[in-house]
């Protein structure tokens, strides 16, 4: 398929994904079934995009442990249908701050003509790339977010632990 | 170029799926009856192997297909179908990425026998590992028994938890390899290597027979990185709950395992994503360190160059394509049979036991085996 | 890349306002954090697509070819440890009140 149509069919599951995780009443597992989904469909569009090495990090590390975390939690807590859901005006409302929402940011993006996009440096979105500017211009970057992971890990401990008797 | 990508991969989807997956459902039980026989008591097979005997998974698969669909009442049906189905689906889709004989040239076209080759080939087999993890979990919960969810929960934490020391035994092969394109490693592994060549450039003298033929061994994997090799193989076996780590499918656990409320096709399909994950391990395996499809100490040019001058260059290269292909195939064949043979040999290991390895033993391994890589790669200066 | 980039900015845009329409209508804590999760992965789809527009840095300058996919890296990082602390605190939230309502936990008077 031409990469326009697939970029219309990604975008479009994903608005899909999203809209129907914000407003499933059925149970949290398919809300979260329905952000894994949102999450693939993101990572077809960046394949799209020629960012080869963000789709394949969104999908193993947010696919792979992010949704994955959620459906741990989702499916441990075992919530029923009637503390999950919402009643049915409720969803009307969802859909239509939705709506409105939608029309407000496309109204915004109409504002900027943006030029054609042009070729791209060799090796463009690879791991090599992303790797070397890494590595050389955002070093602190990564060493400030390893602090950052751990104090996330330290306090996801804290949190969860039970309280010894 | 669509037309034989698609050939291709209806040769590979074809080959797994007809002739391979029955052959191995074959093999291991058949591994399993010698290697757990004692004299005189070999019940199935009184006159040795028998072409008969390869239509028994078929018999099985009929079996399984016929059996009562039986789903607990308040399962979610959607899911409950899903997950054996997308099982299937992710342990086919890791074999677009997996070379099954090399790139070659006929005339003025380059053939690639691989189906896709992108550049971060082995990251995708990493991704469809962690949707593996979502699979089991779904399994689990969608059975809407407490222990499903507890085995599915359970079989999900060990897929993720190896795939970190998974990750970081593939970093070590990728600083030796230089490249996550699994056809750039298997070309890789195409040339051989000195094995005392290290000597030399530390500026230690050495006598010249040590350089010559008897050490220089091929450029595999698993003599470049034995360490990576076996934790590597470990993490794999893990994150399919094959060999000793199958406990959370079943055993006398307390814990009815994840597949517990799964019978009839719905099993056969989580069946058929096993043995198809073995396949996947081996041919992962073999690519990464057993040199692919590379023949052991002839490279392609020397090979096609020898040969070319016997019977032209054209039939040259077909017949090195034929024996890459049936090299890939005895080194798949010989990694599955080790996994067969890990199964049956060694005791299945308890959950916080596996746990305790990945952790405990496999990270740490992994670490300081890419610390001791980058050291020898720093030494060496890139002539390794 | 055929598409014109305003589709791109105006599907992440899209993502976004369906992401802060779930964080602010719904009460339950798990839809809260998804929510906040898509919001994030379409601040990340922005910032490759404007990479991808202009891969050496705005105006040509300097070679800034990766730097959108840094950030989308860090993005990832960052959601990651936020959803970590954020079902640590609903963990203890259902632990203690027995609900993941939002509105259970208010302690405020309107």
């Amino acid at each position: 398929m031409l990469p326009e149509t697939l970029f219309y069919v990604f975008g479009g599951a994903a608005v899909l994904s999203a809209l129907g995780m914000v407003s499933t009443v059925r149970n949290a597992v398919v809300a979260t079934l329905c952000l894994l989904g949102m999450l693939l469909s993101l990572a077809g569009i960046y394949v799209l995009l020629e960012a080869y090495f963000a789709a394949a990090a969104l999908v193993l590390v947010y696919g792979g442990a992010g949704a994955l975390l959620f459906l741990f939690v989702v499916t441990l807590l075992d919530l029923r249908e009637e503390t999950f859901g919402v009643p049915r005006m409720r969803v009307l409302r969802v859909l239509g701050g939705v709506v409105v929402g939608c029309a407000v940011a496309l109204g915004l993006t109409r504002i900027v003509p943006l030029g054609a996009a042009p070729p791209l440096p060799d090796g463009f979105g690879t791991y090599d790339a992303v790797g070397t500017a890494l590595y050389t211009d955002y070093v602190l970057l990564v060493e400030m977010v390893a602090l950052l992971l751990l104090a996330a890990i330290v306090g996801a401990l804290i949190l969860t632990r039970k309280k010894l008797e | 170029m669509t037309a034989d990508v698609l050939a291709k991969a209806l040769f590979v989807l074809s080959a797994l799926l007809l002739a391979l997956a029955p052959l191995l459902a074959w093999g291991e039980r058949r591994q399993g009856l010698l290697q757990s026989a004692s004299e005189g008591s070999l019940p199935d097979d009184p006159d040795g192997f028998k072409l008969t005997h390869l239509m028994r998974p078929l018999r099985d698969l009929l079996e399984l297909l016929t059996r009562e669909d039986v789903v607990p009442v308040d399962a979610k049906r959607g899911f409950h179908l899903a997950a054996p189905a997308l099982a299937v689906v992710a342990a086919l889709a890791a074999y677009a990425v997996i070379p099954f004989a090399g790139v070659y040239v006929f005339g003025e076209s380059r053939i690639d026998m691989v189906v896709s080759s992108p550049d971060w080939g082995l990251l995708y087999i990493f991704m469809l590992g962690a949707l593996g993890a979502c699979t089991a979990l779904v399994a689990g919960w969608s059975s809407q028994r407490q222990g499903t969810l507890f085995g599915g929960l359970r079989a999900a934490a060990q897929i993720i938890s190896y795939q970190v020391p998974m990750v970081l035994s593939a970093v070590a092969v990728f600083m030796v390899f230089g490249s996550l394109r699994l056809q750039d490693i298997a070309v890789a592994q195409d040339t051989t290597f000195r094995l005392f060549g290290f000597l030399p450039v530390i500026g230690l003298w050495v006598p010249e027979f040590l350089l010559g033929f008897p050490f220089v061994w091929p450029a595999w994997g698993l003599f470049l990185q034995p360490v990576a090799a076996a934790t590597f193989l470990a993490c794999l076996l893990a994150a399919a709950r094959r060999a000793p780590f199958d406990r959370t499918e079943g055993g006398d656990d307390p814990y009815a395992g994840h597949l517990a409320e799964y019978a009839g096709l719905r099993l056969g399909l989580f069946y058929l994503a096993e043995l198809l994950q073995v396949l996947v391990i081996a041919g992962l395996v073999t690519t990464l360190f057993l040199g692919g499809w590379a023949l052991p100490l002839l490279s392609t040019e020397l090979f096609t160059g020898q040969l070319a001058t016997l019977i032209g260059e054209r039939a040259a290269t077909l017949f090195c394509v034929g024996s890459h292909f049936a090299s890939f195939g005895i080194k798949v064949a010989l990694v599955v049979w080790l996994q067969v043979w890990l199964r049956r040999v060694l005791p299945r290991l308890h959950y916080p036991q596996a746990m305790d390895l990945c952790w405990k033993v496999l990270v740490p391994v992994s670490l300081l085996n890419i610390f001791a890589t980058a050291a020898w790669l720093l030494v060496m200066g890139g002539e390794a | 890349m055929m598409v014109p980039i305003e589709h791109v900015i105006a599907l992440a845009a899209m993502l976004f306002a369906i992401g802060l329409v779930g964080v602010v209508t719904r009460r339950n804590l798990i839809v809260i954090l998804m929510s906040i999760q898509v919001m994030l992965n379409a601040s990340a789809l922005a910032f490759v697509a404007w990479n991808r527009l202009w891969p050496h840095g705005s105006q040509g300058v300097g070679d800034g070819a990766a730097d959108g996919h840094v950030f989308v890296l860090m993005i990832v990082t960052v959601a990651a440890a936020q959803i970590a602390v954020g079902l640590g605190i609903l963990i203890s939230m259902f632990r203690n009140r027995d609900s993941v309502n939002v509105d259970d936990v208010s302690l405020l008077r309107w």
